[in-house]
C-alpha cells in the first residue's frame, strides 16, 4: 500500500479502523489512480458485502449476547476468523463457549494482521518471492473449507461457488465473489431439496 | 497530507463496519426466517471456496486447467491432505511442498 503512494501513517490507520485486506489493496490502487473518495468508498461497500452474510450467519450464534460484545464481534470479523469459528461451531454445535472461541481466534489474528501490516510498512517485502509463501493463504482457506464438505448439499455449494467465481472473474469490484456466494447458496439449497 | 485520504479512510471504515454490524445489531427477539437460516448454512463453504478457487484455477485472470498448472496440482494435494487429516498446519505444509515439487518437476 505504501508502495502505491499512501503515507505510512494513513496505511496503518486504515489497517486498524477498516481492518479488511481486500478493500485496502483495492483502495490503494484506486487512490494511486486519483479516484474520487466517494467512488473508493462505494467500491469498498461492494468488496466487503460478504461481511453482511457473515453478520447474519454469526448472529445465529451470538444474538443473545450483550450489545457491547456484538459490537466487538462485528469489528473483528474477517474471512479467516469467520471460517475458523463456523468450522468449530459446525463440529461442536453444543459448545457453550462460543464467544471465547471466537475471541480466541479473532484476537491473535487481529494482532498478527496488524503486526504484518506494520512490518510491511517498515521493511517492505522482506521474504524472497521465490519461497512462494503467498500460496499459504489459499492453502489455509482450503484447510478451513474442507471440514464443511460433509454432505452432498455442501459439496454442491462449494462446487457452484468455485465455478462461478472463476467464470465471473471479469466482473469489477470482486463482484464475482458475491455472485459465487449466491450461486453456492442456491446450489446448496437445491441439492438439499432434492435429497429431502 | 491532503484531507481526502482521511475522508476516504473514514468512509471506508464506516461502510465496512456497517456491513459487519448489520445483522448482529438486530435484537435477539427478531427470529431468523427458516429459509434464510437454511441459506446461511451454505455461506462458509461457498464464500471460502470462492476465495481460494481463483488462486488455483486462474493465471493472469484467465482459466488455466492443465497438468502444467502447479498451483492447481498443489491445491489438489492440499485438499486431499485436508480431507484425510483435517489439520491446517499439515495442509499448508503439504501444499507448499507440493507447489515447489511440481514447480521443479514441470
Amino acid at each position: 500500500m505504501v508502495a502505491s503512494g499512501i503515507a505510512p501513517l494513513a496505511a496503518m490507520l486504515m489497517s486498524v479502523i477498516v481492518f479488511a485486506g481486500a478493500s485496502m489493496v483495492a483502495s490503494a490502487q484506486l487512490l494511486a489512480q486519483g479516484t474520487p473518495a466517494a467512488l473508493i468508498i462505494l467500491a469498498t461497500l461492494f468488496i466487503n458485502l460478504r461481511f453482511m452474510m457473515y453478520s447474519a450467519s454469526l448472529r445465529l450464534h451470538f444474538a443473545r449476547l450483550p450489545l457491547r460484545w456484538r459490537l466487538l464481534i462485528a469489528y473483528l470479523q474477517a474471512d479467516n476468523v469467520y471460517g475458523l469459528t463456523l468450522a468449530r461451531f459446525a463440529e461442536h454445535p453444543q459448545d457453550g463457549e462460543k464467544l471465547e472461541f471466537f475471541l480466541g481466534a479473532a484476537i491473535p489474528i487481529w494482532l498478527a494482521w496488524q503486526g504484518a501490516v506494520l512490518a510491511g510498512i517498515l521493511i517492505g517485502a522482506g521474504v524472497p518471492a521465490s519461497w512462494r509463501l503467498d500460496f499459504a493463504a489459499p492453502l489455509a482457506f482450503i484447510a478451513m473449507t474442507v471440514p464443511f464438505l460433509r454432505d452432498r448439499a455442501m459439496i454442491a455449494a462449494a462446487l457452484a461457488a468455485g465455478l462461478t467465481v472463476v467464470a465471473a472473474n471479469g466482473l469489477p469490484l470482486r463482484l464475482n465473489l458475491l455472485l459465487a456466494a449466491l450461486a453456492g447458496i442456491g446450489a446448496g439449497l437445491a441439492a438439499e431439496k432434492k435429497a429431502a | 497530507m491532503s484531507s481526502p485520504i482521511w475522508l476516504t479512510i473514514a468512509g471506508m471504515a464506516v461502510v465496512t463496519y456497517a456491513l459487519r454490524a448489520s445483522f448482529l445489531l438486530l435484537p435477539a427477539s427478531v427470529q431468523t426466517p427458516p429459509l434464510l437460516k437454511r441459506a446461511l448454512r451454505f455461506v462458509p463453504a461457498a464464500v471460502l471456496t470462492a476465495i481460494w478457487a481463483p488462486e488455483l484455477l486462474l493465471q493472469n485472470q484467465v482459466l488455466y486447467v492443465s497438468l502444467e498448472n502447479e498451483r492447481l496440482l498443489a491445491g489438489m494435494v492440499a485438499i486431499a491432505v485436508a480431507w484425510r487429516w483435517r489439520l491446517t498446519s499439515a495442509t499448508i505444509a503439504a501444499g507448499l511442498i507440493a507447489l515447489h515439487f511440481f514447480d521443479w518437476l514441470i
